[in-house]
């Protein structure tokens, strides 16, 4: 079993369309909302964790393109450089979903890519500017 | 000097780290040893505790001479990558401050501003080796003609280049909350509105000034470890305040004492020193400072074997009532509530971060140590920092 987050972006075509229930009907998929924003008309955006073995994520991920969705893996939205970090955790502080968390037994911060939802905030956060990457709200 | 009994003297220490016979520890493993052998044991065993902090440290800056001219110039206004140092000091030496933000800079008009580079960040390049762009204007004299010069440079260009920060190791610090409605962008780092998060910026157990709480073996000429190199105390940083709230130990429970500490960044390393931006508020300069601490009596040992346990400070809220003017201790934490991660406060658990690296200033107190081991000597301060009284009550 493994878990991914996506965000999902769905066109004005498409977004009243009933896509999402078929990923736990058809693909017993197990999913779980983190964030979702929805533009009346305009486009709907969500983020899922979803949780499957390779084989049910990688159908998924192609139901979705079929269907007319864009698909994007946050894991590989966000980056930390280890060279500028500096482990002051500021960061930890403004992460809502422990991809960034203090190891209390060494005291530096852990990065956890495929738990990162992309929000930005570290990036606000960081000191030493050691967090890159495109967030949800912005650049999309 | 200062007037405590002295059971181990500077110059037995210091004959003993020449010798390569000093026993050094850093005060991480002190409480351990004072826990199990006894202060008195300890006190007897140990010779020197070290130190280490690294964080966010205003009130930093750069003095740099950059050479003279040809033709003389008498600069009168200086930039280096376009921020402003003060250049009233003479021809061509100035001050270049961390907090200084670089001209043009947006600031808060869009807030939070991000203040992506500022004087910690000059600071930061001139350190590392980089080409940075030097600027400087004046009206002209007779013996200093010339009126404007530009040219890149590198510190190696640079005739003196001497970091001297007024205020540093704060001894002990206030811990942020926000007990307002909306984010608050401060330089206590990113508070979530009601009460969403906690921070702190302290070593606690391993901060200098924690270990040596009344500043008896902390002075003018104390040597010390700044940014990666040897560097020394000045003076008692400015805001010293020896009579702020002391615990039962004589620990201080909130900010009290400071440092003022001198150093040739032509020494120092960028893995101990940093420039930092703070969103919403502007930049500054990530400081690693490293003191040694001679035990000289068993007081000294008793106070550098405290714990986080051990050690508390005050929790403000940075929503309404600092700004406003009226700091007042909403809850007492210790630094292990706050190391856990999460400190209780009116019956929510509240998750907790800090501002400043634990394992930054734990490696500064390793490499000290090592210097200590490789004959590196404690210095003897010669002006002590102002204090107050020590009332022993164990």
């Amino acid at each position: 079993m493994k878990s991914i987050n996506v965000l999902l972006i769905f066109k004005k075509e498409i977004m009243y369309k009933p896509i999402i229930y078929r990923i736990a009907k058809d693909f017993d998929i197990i999913f779980n909302v983190l964030e979702a924003k929805i533009l009346p008309k305009l486009e709907g955006r969500i983020i899922l964790e979803l949780r499957g073995t390779d084989k049910q994520l990688d159908t998924t991920i192609s139901y979705f393109r079929e269907e007319g969705v864009e698909v994007q893996t946050l894991a590989e939205m966000i980056k930390r450089d280890d060279k500028k970090c500096v482990h002051c955790g500021a960061c930890t502080a403004v992460c809502r979903v422990d991809a960034l968390v203090i190891n209390r037994s060494t005291m530096e911060v852990e990065f956890h890519p495929d738990k990162c939802v992309a929000c930005g905030l570290c990036r606000q956060a960081c000191p030493v500017n050691a967090m890159s990457g495109t967030a949800i709200d912005r650049e999309i | 000097m200062s007037s405590i009994e002295i059971k181990k003297s500077y110059e037995e220490i210091n004959d003993r780290i020449k010798k390569g016979k000093a026993v050094v520890v850093t005060a991480e493993e002190m409480p351990e040893i004072v826990k199990t052998e006894g202060v008195k044991k300890a006190f007897e065993k140990v010779d020197v505790v070290t130190t280490g902090t690294f964080g966010v440290m205003c009130s930093s800056g750069a003095f740099l001479n950059f050479g003279h001219t040809k033709p003389k110039i008498r600069a009168s206004k200086v930039w280096l990558n376009d921020v402003e140092a003060y250049g009233g000091i003479a021809a061509v030496d100035c001050y270049l401050g961390a907090t200084q933000v670089k001209d043009d800079d947006p600031l808060n008009m869009v807030h939070p501003g991000s203040f992506s580079y500022g004087g910690g960040h000059v600071i930061e390049d001139l350190i590392a080796g980089r080409h940075v762009k030097l600027k400087a204007k004046s009206y002209g004299t007779d013996c200093y003609p010339l009126k404007e010069f530009e040219k890149t440079v590198t510190i190696n260009d640079l005739r003196n280049a001497l970091l001297y920060n007024p205020r540093n190791a704060y001894q002990n610090y206030n811990v942020a909350i926000n007990l307002s409605k909306k984010m608050k962008y401060t330089y206590m780092g990113i508070l979530k509105p009601d009460m969403g998060n906690i921070t702190y910026s302290s070593a606690g157990q391993l901060s200098p000034l924690l270990n040596d709480p009344y500043y008896w073996t902390i002075g003018t000429g104390t040597k010390i470890f700044l940014g990666g190199a040897a560097g020394a105390v000045t003076w008692h940083g400015t805001q010293h305040s020896p009579d702020s709230m002391r615990d039962e130990n004589g620990m201080v429970r909130e900010g009290a004492g400071t440092i003022a500490v001198c150093g040739d960044m032509k020494e120092m390393n960028t893995e101990y020193i940093r420039g930092a931006s703070l969103t919403g508020y502007g930049t500054s300069l990530m400081v690693g400072i490293g003191i040694p601490i001679p035990i000289l009596n068993e007081d000294l040992a008793f106070f550098t074997g405290l714990s986080d346990r051990d050690i508390k400070a005050q929790l403000i809220d940075y929503g309404i009532d600092y700004p406003e003017g009226n700091p007042v201790s909403l809850k007492e934490v210790t630094y292990a509530e706050l190391k856990s991660g999460y400190v209780e406060f009116r019956g929510r658990n509240i998750p907790a971060s800090p501002l400043s690296s634990y394992p930054k200033a734990r490696k500064i107190a390793n490499v000290l140590r090592e210097w200590i081991e490789n004959g590196f000597t404690v210095g003897v301060p010669q002006i002590q920092a102002p204090t107050i009284p020590y009332v022993k009550n164990r």
